[in-house]
């Protein structure tokens, strides 16, 4: 599955990173604690968090993850959001809390 | 130029974790006890308790820098500290603006109480101090620098509310003036696990919420004599003012 099936699918808007929209998607990891995804997350996961800070884009791009779903309307910095175009590492929004597009999403990938 | 020994994060009674016995009175004679030159108080998102504490520790000799510890958006703590009333209450106001209207439950997070000098209560906050405020850390650096203010990121070595807790590692443009260590830890120990972080100057305090816990960690800074202005050229190295490490 590409990040794009997973932004049909979960109905979400692309923020940032245009250009990575066909990126394997392997799973998803759910946390705000950064140094907790820095340590935990595996490469083609899809993070779901509210944290909009630059550094996001540092351990995604680090850790080599397919997408970053910004959850509850949060909106990414400049410099996260341009990090983002620069690495082709998506930055997806949605107005829904962690927990239900969790939920969607892990729905998606093990059905 | 004289060493001063400096501890820079102490909270009161306002801060709703911060012990009852953290009055005014108790904190200044126990920093005195500590042979202390200089205190910092910094109570969780408010300033104010610290003037009063400044105004009477003066009369006794003890240095007191007036600030508070920010929790940022990212739940990072930092200090900041100004240099006048005025930078100190327009900070105060920004924080009002930017904290959520959590009414605070004295039965679970403490009171949070401003007092007198007879230690008559003269205000209950009424929101809760430990939130974070609707604001990052940089736009919480940008507006304690507009103010002329010390913006230090705390205990930054403790795995909660720290940077790297939160944000996994320091942002390398970050325009800190200094990061502090906490009291868990030796200034050599951390430094050898996080060479990157040599840049900058870094302090250690004690965070203390009690009162036994004051003057457990310090900084020793070498000095002209103890106020902000030699302080803030310590961290910047200026004019042979420097910290002391051992």
């Amino acid at each position: 599955m590409q990040v794009k099936d997973i932004i049909s699918a979960l109905g979400l808007t692309v923020l940032s990173g245009n250009n990575g929209l066909s990126r394997e998607v392997t799973g998803g990891y759910a946390s705000d604690l950064l140094s907790d995804v820095m340590g935990n997350c595996e490469s083609g996961q899809v993070w779901i968090t509210v944290q909009t800070h630059k550094n996001v884009m540092a351990i995604a791009s680090l850790r080599e993850l397919a997408a970053i779903i910004l959850v509850k309307g949060n909106k990414p910095e400049p410099e996260t959001a341009e990090k983002s175009e620069e690495e082709g590492i998506p930055i997806l929004g949605t107005d829904l809390p962690t927990f239900t597009v969790a939920g969607q999403l892990y729905q998606l990938l093990h059905s | 130029m004289k060493e001063y020994r400096a501890d820079l994060h102490i909270h009161t009674i306002l801060s709703p974790c911060g012990d009852l016995n953290m009055s005014p009175a108790n904190i200044i004679r126990v920093a005195l006890e500590k042979q202390l030159d200089i205190i910092g108080i910094t109570d969780h998102n408010s300033v104010l308790q610290a003037p009063l504490i400044r105004d009477l520790a003066k009369k006794q000799g003890l240095t007191v820098l007036c600030g508070a510890e920010v929790t940022t958006r990212e739940e990072i703590h930092c200090l900041a500290f100004f240099p006048t009333d005025e930078e100190l209450f327009s900070f105060q106001q920004y924080l009002e603006k930017y904290l959520p209207h959590q009414p605070n439950d004295p039965d679970k997070f403490g009171y949070q109480v401003v007092v007198d000098e007879a230690e008559n209560i003269v205000r209950e906050f009424e929101y809760l101090l430990i939130s974070g405020i609707d604001q990052s850390l940089e736009q919480v650096e940008a507006e304690v620098h507009r103010l002329n203010g010390l913006f230090i990121p705390a205990h930054v070595d403790r795995p909660r509310f720290s940077i790297i807790s939160q944000l996994g590692f320091f942002p390398p443009d970050l325009r800190a003036d200094a990061f502090e260590i906490s009291r868990n830890t030796t200034r050599q120990a951390f430094m050898t696990s996080n060479p990157g972080l040599k840049r900058w100057n870094s302090i250690q305090s004690s965070d203390a919420h009690f009162l036994n816990y004051i003057g457990t960690a310090f900084t020793k800074f070498l000095l002209e004599s103890p106020n902000f202005v030699e302080i803030k050229m310590a961290l910047k190295n200026e004019n042979g003012r420097k910290i002391l490490t051992d």
